[in-house]
């Protein structure tokens, strides 16, 4: 079974499906959210839907994993994250989820995924992104990633990336 | 930037409450009052030190599909497959890495089964072979800063 019916299964199986308002919602709070004091309320007034209802399709679209969470997102750059580094690893089956968690869990890790391997060119199944200030900083940030998989991890690498040949955000037609 | 922002934007990457007013409760852990919350979460913004605050969609559990692909893309056509690969709605994001698969895309499509057909086509005209990664598990997104 493939990643994405995985989860889609997962969301099946929560018996959620989105219709027409739970696409307008969504469509709506793409570019992010009010920021007032009472945001699904401004949001609801926007839409011309009644408060309480706006905020049960989030808490069930949140419930149902369509939404991570209601939240920020950092510019790594401004932050002052100047360098990042895609480490892959090639983890044991069998501890990867735990493992994978441990290494989600980490400070400079912002994205950390459990992958296909293709053997033999590519044997790595966790994709950890970590960031840092300059390139001597994100070494020893892989490094700390190694000791914690530590005799659970068969090899490893790091990709940085050379240009940025095309960046798009992910959107849904209206 | 002081630590009280620091700390904003470590308490905004772990999600607000849905609730009515789902401020209130970061304001008052920070000593803020929702009103200050606001126009330091606005500044954040303003300065690109935060790029989106809103819900974060998981784009596989809308409907569609989303995957991580790698190619190995001769260097003497590295521009003519980029501009290939490029023309493509779908592909959200293409890096160049320093790796023998030196070519990594996003690819995001509305509907599960367009993205098979979509790699097929880049594969047809570009003559390379495309290693499809999607996700089978996901763990914790975000970033946690020293304050």
């Amino acid at each position: 079974m493939t990643g994405y019916s995985q989860t889609l299964s997962k969301a099946q199986q929560s018996g959620k499906q989105l219709d027409a308002t739970d696409r307008r919602i969504i469509v709506a709070t793409q570019a992010g959210l009010p920021l007032v004091a009472e945001p699904f309320a401004a949001l609801a007034q926007q839409l011309g839907l009644a408060t309480d209802d706006v905020l049960q399709r989030v808490a069930a679209m949140q419930a149902s994993g369509i939404i991570r969470r209601i939240a920020a997102v950092p510019n790594h750059y401004a932050l002052g994250y100047t360098v990042n580094g895609m480490s892959v690893w090639n983890v044991t089956d069998d501890h990867i989820s735990e493992l994978g968690r441990q290494v989600g869990a980490l400070d400079y890790v912002s994205h950390c995924y459990h992958r296909p391997r293709h053997l033999p060119l590519w044997p790595y199944n966790l994709f950890a992104m970590v960031h840092g200030r300059n390139s001597q900083d994100v070494a020893a940030k892989v490094a700390g990633v190694a000791a914690l998989l530590g005799e659970h991890c068969r090899g490893h690498e790091v990709l940085y990336s050379k240009r940025i040949l095309k960046k798009t955000g992910l959107r849904l037609k209206g | 930037m002081d630590s009280v922002d620091a700390s904003l934007v470590n308490c905004l990457q772990d999600g607000l409450p849905v609730c009515s007013r789902p401020f209130d409760d970061i304001a008052d852990s920070l000593g803020l009052s929702v009103d200050e919350l606001l126009s330091r979460v606005q500044r954040l913004l303003d300065d690109k030190v935060l790029t989106r605050f809103g819900p974060m969609f998981n784009a596989e559990n809308l409907g569609g599909a989303l995957s991580l692909c790698a190619m190995q893309v001769p260097l003497d056509r590295y521009d003519e497959v980029t501009d290939l690969v490029n023309a493509f709605p779908e592909v959200a994001h293409n890096y160049e890495r320093d790796h023998l698969l030196n070519m990594w895309f996003v690819i995001a499509t509305e509907r599960p089964e367009q993205a098979a057909v979509v790699l097929g086509e880049i594969e047809q005209l570009t003559g390379c072979q495309v290693y499809d990664m999607p996700k089978q598990e996901e763990f914790y997104i975000g970033l946690k800063l020293a304050v």
